[in-house]
Order: C-alpha cells, then sequence, then structure tokens
C-alpha cells in the first residue's frame, strides 16, 4: 500500500468490486462449513452414535454386562453357558425399529455389545439405533439367513472393523432368552444390488434353507457405496441366557 | 460482507473479536444440529444395505 496508489473514482470501489468480495466471501464461508460437514460426519455422529447405541444396550432390562474374566479366581468366576445343539427357541420378528438383540464380535477387541434393531432404513434405525435387522430374514437361532447391516464409517460404526473377521471367529448373538454363538464361514465383496446374499441360502435365493445361517452386510471400500462387504456365518450352538456366558466372551474357544 | 459486519458490531476491537466469535460458534452449533443431518441422506457414501433398488 503506497500512498500513491490508484484510487477509483468517487471514493470508493466500484459496484463490481464490492459484489465480486462478497462473492469471494461467501466461497470462503461454503469452504469452511464444507469442512464443518467433515467433521459433524467423520467424528461428531461416531460420538454420538457410541453414547446412543451404548445407552440403548445399557437400557434394555436383560443385557446385563458380561462379567469381566479374573484369573485368579479360576472357581468363582462367571459361569460358562453349556453349548446346547438342540433347536434354539427363535423369537418373533418385532416392529419396526424396536431393539430385540445385542451383538458382540471377540474378534474386535475393545468394541462393546452393539444393538441389533427390527428395519435397514437408515433414519430410524442404521443412524440412530445401530445394526439393523433385514425385514423378513431369519431371527436369531432360525433356520434361514440372520441379516443384519450396519454403518462401517460414521454413526457409531457398528461394523467397522469388519475386514479383520476370519473364517471360523465366533459372532455372539444375545437375545432376551438365549445365547446364539454363530461362526464365521466366509466373506465377499457384492455389488449393492445382489440381494441374493441375504437369501435364506446365500447366494442361492429361492433355495428353502436348511440351515441357521448369520450375515452382516456393510459398505465397502470404507467411506463408499459402491460395493457391500459380506460376512456370512452360521450357527455353532445356543445356550440359554440363564445358563451362563459362551465362553467366547469369558477369553476363550476363540 | 465481513466488512459490513465489522463496522456494525458495536464495542471496541475486543468485543467486536469476542462477538465475531460467539456468532461464528452459533453458526457452526446450528449447522451441527440441522443443516447437517439434513444434508446427510443427500451423500452417497452411507449406504449399507443390499437392495434391489439401490445402484
Amino acid at each position: 500500500m503506497t500512498p500513491q496508489h490508484r484510487r477509483p473514482e468517487r471514493g470508493g470501489p466500484g459496484l463490481g468490486y464490492v459484489v465480486l468480495g462478497v462473492v469471494g466471501e461467501l466461497l470462503i464461508t461454503l469452504g469452511v462449513l464444507l469442512l464443518g460437514f467433515l467433521v459433524w460426519q467423520l467424528w461428531w455422529t461416531d460420538v454420538e452414535g457410541n453414547r446412543a447405541q451404548a445407552q440403548i444396550v445399557s437400557d434394555l432390562p436383560w443385557a446385563s454386562p458380561v462379567p469381566t474374566p479374573e484369573p485368579t479366581s479360576s472357581d468363582a468366576g462367571p459361569k460358562v453357558a453349556t453349548p446346547r445343539h438342540d433347536e434354539p427357541p427363535v423369537m418373533a420378528e418385532p416392529e419396526h425399529a424396536v431393539t430385540f438383540a445385542t451383538l458382540q464380535v471377540p474378534r474386535w477387541t475393545g468394541e462393546p455389545a452393539r444393538p441389533v434393531s427390527q428395519g435397514t432404513d437408515r433414519a430410524t434405525v442404521l443412524n440412530v439405533l445401530g445394526i439393523g435387522h433385514y425385514p423378513g430374514t431369519a431371527m436369531p437361532g432360525g433356520v434361514g439367513n440372520f441379516a443384519m447391516a450396519g454403518h462401517r464409517t460414521t454413526f457409531g460404526k457398528p461394523f467397522n472393523r469388519i475386514e479383520e473377521l476370519q473364517v471360523g471367529d465366533p459372532l455372539v448373538v444375545r437375545t432376551e432368552e438365549a445365547w446364539y454363538v454363530y461362526r464365521v464361514t466366509s466373506t465377499e465383496i457384492v455389488a449393492p444390488s445382489q440381494v441374493e446374499v441375504i437369501a435364506p441360502v446365500p447366494g442361492q435365493p429361492g433355495v428353502a434353507a436348511s440351515e441357521r445361517m448369520i450375515t452382516m452386510t456393510t459398505c465397502h471400500p470404507m467411506f463408499s457405496a459402491r460395493q457391500r462387504y459380506i460376512v456370512h456365518g452360521v450357527l455353532d450352538y445356543w445356550a440359554p441366557t440363564s445358563d451362563g456366558t459362551p465362553v467366547e466372551l469369558l477369553g476363550g474357544g476363540a | 460482507m465481513y466488512g459490513w459486519l465489522w463496522r456494525h458490531l458495536p464495542g471496541p476491537v475486543a468485543v467486536r473479536v469476542a462477538l465475531c466469535a460467539v456468532l461464528a460458534a452459533a453458526v457452526l452449533a446450528a449447522c451441527f444440529v440441522w443443516v447437517y443431518p439434513a444434508v446427510a441422506p443427500y451423500m452417497p457414501f452411507n449406504d449399507t444395505t443390499v437392495e434391489e433398488s439401490q445402484g
């Protein structure tokens, strides 16, 4: 700014410059607000989602926290549920957005039990309640395919670490009545339109089911909706919740 | 725009800076509570389900 710099006539900048200045400031503001959106989407929805989902689980009258194993007191430790391979109890499908189960995956160390609710609508289930159950697919323990969807990023990201799952890993589902311990049998990456992955017999729509399957679907790659990451499993055993806790949640059998 | 805002805020520089910070925080809070949740469903990276109707 030298004293001799040219000044526009009539003392002020022309109208064009004023408009240009305002437009520029608006664009800068828009950029800052877009950054704010990223912060909200990538961080704040997780903060809110984790808090809300932990609250939902602790509000379930039957989902008492799993006791942590104490290696020093092997006799007085938490009771291990006896695996049962007979006909498991299967609850009826609840109303939309009703939380009816929890899912805990021992492979995901540090991850809490997540609520499983009826429906896969984003606004009313996945964004606010955590994991959603595909309506019409089997319920936990049922013959067919107990199929769930969950966010892999944002909104608490219950399926964030899905790629860590390996064949044989336990997936522990709990309802009011029973534990259902599934084991991972396969993983695959499919197009979003391949609904046959949640068919009663995965990959074979129309075929009558004979096995008790479980399927998890989430987005792939992360932060994209281009594909879906799918994990299939099959029921290993079940146990009444009154019997104790599955050994998989007590640090063994995994 | 911001020049106009600055000229119309009352008080000395310190007070104006404080007022600007409060206004900015209010705008951001409004975005977090209302604007971003309303915009999020139109973003393409949150789909987790398999559906026939979706691409």
